[in-house]
């Protein structure tokens, strides 16, 4: 079991993460935040989250945090 | 569950003012990291630029000095010299760094200071408006060469890790990018290292990071992560060029 969790008001919607996830679990809003960015989210109803750290890692604004 | 990747304690939680995409805050995770793994950030005091970063002082849990243009590596000089017990790092941008502080960091680095250097270039000056830098590429619109970087008016893009690398008074000189993940962590050892040489007094340590600036390429942040690829590293080649083992006089 393993899971992010994003912040979603520091996030500036850059997808750099979305890109770098190899299962795809990462997707953009239509919403804004509080920045007014297109923030995403976790998508992850299966559980497949392996932790690897991969979008924490590229994230530029240090908004993931990973668990496991 | 427990947090198996968190924020590193230097960095406090403020938002960061740069640009969506922008490399900038991975450098910042990537130096915040290597401060907690030493456990030296209470002694450590951090330059900052004229640029992107010249902000840096509200996202460091450490002192950090503001520099005039150009000048961190004679700032980080005084300061290492007076207080040799701190830690003391440079953080620059090309602007900063290849052009108008030219003369600074190639008589810090020859000087063998032991202070450690983290050299942001993104191949084009950010905050000030996206002129022409030393770095840029051959062909590379910017403001300041609209029809892009001419070879006869504007000479060869210079390469700052080789060229320091050649200096007997450096002691660890390293170029990687910031695209992948494979690279980040690259990335991050190598700013790990340079910090422990600080740590060993082993003398001036150098990293170079290549780096995207979406906002002045004119690009998304995806395409400037694939421009990194494609465009920056064949010119400015991965890698530790120079690795001391032992200090020379220190
Ligand atoms: S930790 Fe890995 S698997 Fe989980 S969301 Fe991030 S990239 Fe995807
Ligand atoms: S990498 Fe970070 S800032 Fe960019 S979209 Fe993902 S969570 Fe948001
Ligand atoms: S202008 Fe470029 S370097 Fe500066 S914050 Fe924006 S993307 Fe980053």
């Amino acid at each position: 079991m393993a899971t992010i969790k994003i912040e979603r008001d520091k996030c500036k919607g850059c997808v750099l993460c979305v890109d770098v996830c190899p299962y795809g679990l990462i997707c953009q809003e239509k919403a804004i935040n509080d920045q007014g960015y297109q923030y995403v989210v976790l998508e992850d109803p299966d559980g497949r989250c392996t932790g690897c750290t991969l979008c924490a890692v590229v994230c530029p604004d240090i908004c993931i945090e990973v668990f496991k | 569950m427990k947090p198996v990747f968190s924020k590193p304690k230097a960095l406090n939680d403020a938002v960061m003012h740069y640009c969506p995409g922008c490399g900038h805050g991975v450098v910042h995770r990537l130096v915040g990291e290597a401060l907690d793994h030493f456990d030296i950030l209470d002694r450590t005091v951090g330059v900052a630029p004229v640029g992107c970063a010249v902000l840096m002082y509200d996202y460091f849990n450490c002192d950090i000095i503001e520099a005039p243009h150009g000048r961190p590596p004679a700032v980080a000089t005084g300061m290492k010299r007076s207080r040799p017990d701190l830690i003391i790092f440079a953080y620059q941008g090309d602007g900063d760094l290849a052009s108008i502080g030219l003369a600074e960091i190639v008589h810090a680095a020859n000087r063998g200071e032991n202070v450690t250097v983290i050299f942001v270039n993104n191949t084009v000056y950010g905050m000030t408006g996206g002129q022409m830098a030393p770095t840029t590429l051959l062909g590379q619109q910017t403001t300041t060469s609209p029809y892009g970087r001419n070879l006869n008016t504007d000479g060869y893009p210079i390469r700052m890790a080789e060229m320091l690398a050649t200096l007997e008074g450096t002691s660890y000189v390293a170029r990687h990018a910031i695209d992948t993940p494979a690279n980040i962590l690259r990335a991050r050892k190598s700013i790990f290292r340079a910090f422990e040489m600080q740590v060993k007094d082993m003398g001036f340590s150098f990293v170079e990071l290549l780096t995207t600036c979406p906002t002045n390429w004119g690009m998304s942040s995806r395409e400037s992560i694939r421009r990194i690829k494609e465009e920056l590293i064949p010119y400015f080649p991965l890698g530790v060029f120079k690795e001391k083992e032992v200090a020379d006089y220190i």
